[in-house]
């Protein structure tokens, strides 16, 4: 897909080259709590236990309740409709991080990726609550308040799993899932196109790769508490990683995803357009 | 006449008959408390010809908000000739909006309100599990409580264990 077309943007009162971009961030961000929010969903009724069922069920609440806001706002720049973006377009034409086009995968996989996951949108909701687009300033603000409540609890079963007494499984399992995760988690700060003009216009605090060592300086401590490996090495003032990192950033349409997209489209695709 | 925008009682008598027809109107998750008690009308606009609420949704996902302001639009019908209800995310709605009134109501019916301070405090990049929320038990008055889930039955409730007398309840979330 080529950038989404943004005619809405004088009534925004946006430059056209600024309004392609933040249409551009604004996908990215609304598909990544859409996509982890399925995911998440997917725990319903089959997590380890009860307690799970009810905290990934609010999980994925509350990131489809985001992407949907993320969404809407995008739709006055678009001239389309929430529904239209969410579940109208082909999979291929979703712009999700890599990190989130896994499966679920197995329990210590869906805690790691949605720990890295909830870091890094920490970070990038805290370069937006600023911004001179005051509507996405105002949810970015909220949405952060909310992602409080995401990360103490994701932290608390990175420690369980991390930590485990008289038993190796659970810690083996998070490392496997790591190290799987890593090369795709710092997708999350992929540079949206025309970034420049989104930190120009004061819409964008700061560029993605500035949040980006900022999440991972936060990280680092984080991860040394739980003696887990950190991929990364100090290079002057920036921590690089140790691993390639992919250059597909938020565009490896894999078959998990196919098979998600294939399920959460199927309704809308049975009546396009219809009412509700 | 002029129009004007509140966020107090209302200046003028039809916008002191709205702010009162919304104390009347429930929130559908929590029905003890108005839409005012917690908190969530920014401001109200009135005049005959048109009344205009703006609400702040307590979470972004919430979705009773669609019920709640169907609630608003049927409970103010009548009272100008258009009724308009609008969410907004203009100002962050946080727990320290909910009256003190409501706080009590909350806590006579068996849940704990939200920690004071929610808006101003200052958080970490990444809160951790050393930043435990604290819950008085809302049937003995206990503080020797645990946070049992940070995600409950609905959207802004948390489960808590109360250690003094035995019994789970839930909080308010802060926020």
């Amino acid at each position: 897909m080529s950038a989404l077309a943004t005619p809405g943007a004088a009534e925004l009162g946006l430059e056209a080259p600024t309004a392609t971009a933040l249409a551009d961030l604004l996908l990215a961000m609304a598909d990544d709590e859409f996509v982890l929010g399925f995911w998440d969903s997917e725990w319903t009724g089959i997590a380890p236990v009860l307690e799970e069922d009810v905290a990934f069920s609010s999980l994925a609440q509350d990131e489809i309740g985001h992407a949907q806001a993320l969404y809407e706002l995008l739709a006055q720049l678009t001239g389309t409709s929430a529904d239209e973006l969410a579940f109208g377009r082909q999979a291929d034409e979703y712009r999700h991080a890599n990190l989130l086009d896994h499966a679920r995968g197995d329990w210590a996989f869906s805690v790691a990726r949605r720990f890295l996951y909830d870091t890094a949108d920490t970070v990038r909701l805290t370069a937006l609550t600023g911004s001179s687009f005051t509507p996405l300033a105002g949810l970015a603000d909220k949405m952060r308040r909310e992602e409080t409540y995401h990360l103490a609890h994701m932290h608390t079963w990175m420690h369980r799993l991390a930590r485990p007494a008289g038993a190796d499984e659970p810690r083996g399992r998070l490392l496997a899932a790591c190290e799987r995760l890593w090369p795709d988690a710092v997708t999350v700060f992929t540079r949206p196109a025309g970034e420049e003009h989104l930190v120009a216009a004061g819409i964008l605090g700061e560029s993605l790769d500035a949040c980006r060592q900022r999440w991972l300086s936060g990280l680092a401590p984080l991860f040394g508490e739980l003696e887990l490996p950190f991929p990364f090495r100090r290079a002057g003032r920036r921590l690089e990683p140790t691993f390639a990192e992919p250059s597909d950033g938020r565009r490896r349409r894999g078959d998990d995803f196919r098979w998600l997209w294939g399920e959460f489209t199927s309704v809308y695709r049975s009546e396009p357009g219809a009412t509700w | 006449m002029a129009t004007t925008t509140t966020t107090g009682p209302g200046r003028s008598a039809l916008e002191r008959r709205v702010w009162e027809a919304l104390g009347e109107v429930p929130d559908p998750e929590i029905p003890v408390v108005s839409v005012i008690e917690l908190g969530i009308i920014r401001s109200v606009e009135a005049t005959p010809e048109r009344i205009r609420v703006e609400m702040l949704p307590t979470f972004v996902g919430c979705p009773a908000l669609e019920m709640i302001r169907q609630s608003i639009g049927e409970r103010l019908a009548g009272m100008a000739e258009a009724v308009e209800v609008e969410a907004t995310f203009a100002e962050p709605w946080t727990s320290d909006r909910i009256t003190p009134q409501g706080r009590r109501k909350l806590r006579e019916s068996g849940f704990a309100p939200p920690a004071p301070g929610a808006a101003e405090a200052e958080q970490p990049l990444f809160p951790t599990i050393t930043v435990r929320p604290v819950a008085r038990c809302p049937f003995c008055g206990s503080r020797d409580t645990l946070l049992e889930n940070p995600f409950g039955p609905t959207r802004c409730r948390a489960i808590h264990w109360c250690n003094h007398c035995r019994q789970p309840f839930e909080q308010f979330k802060t926020i």
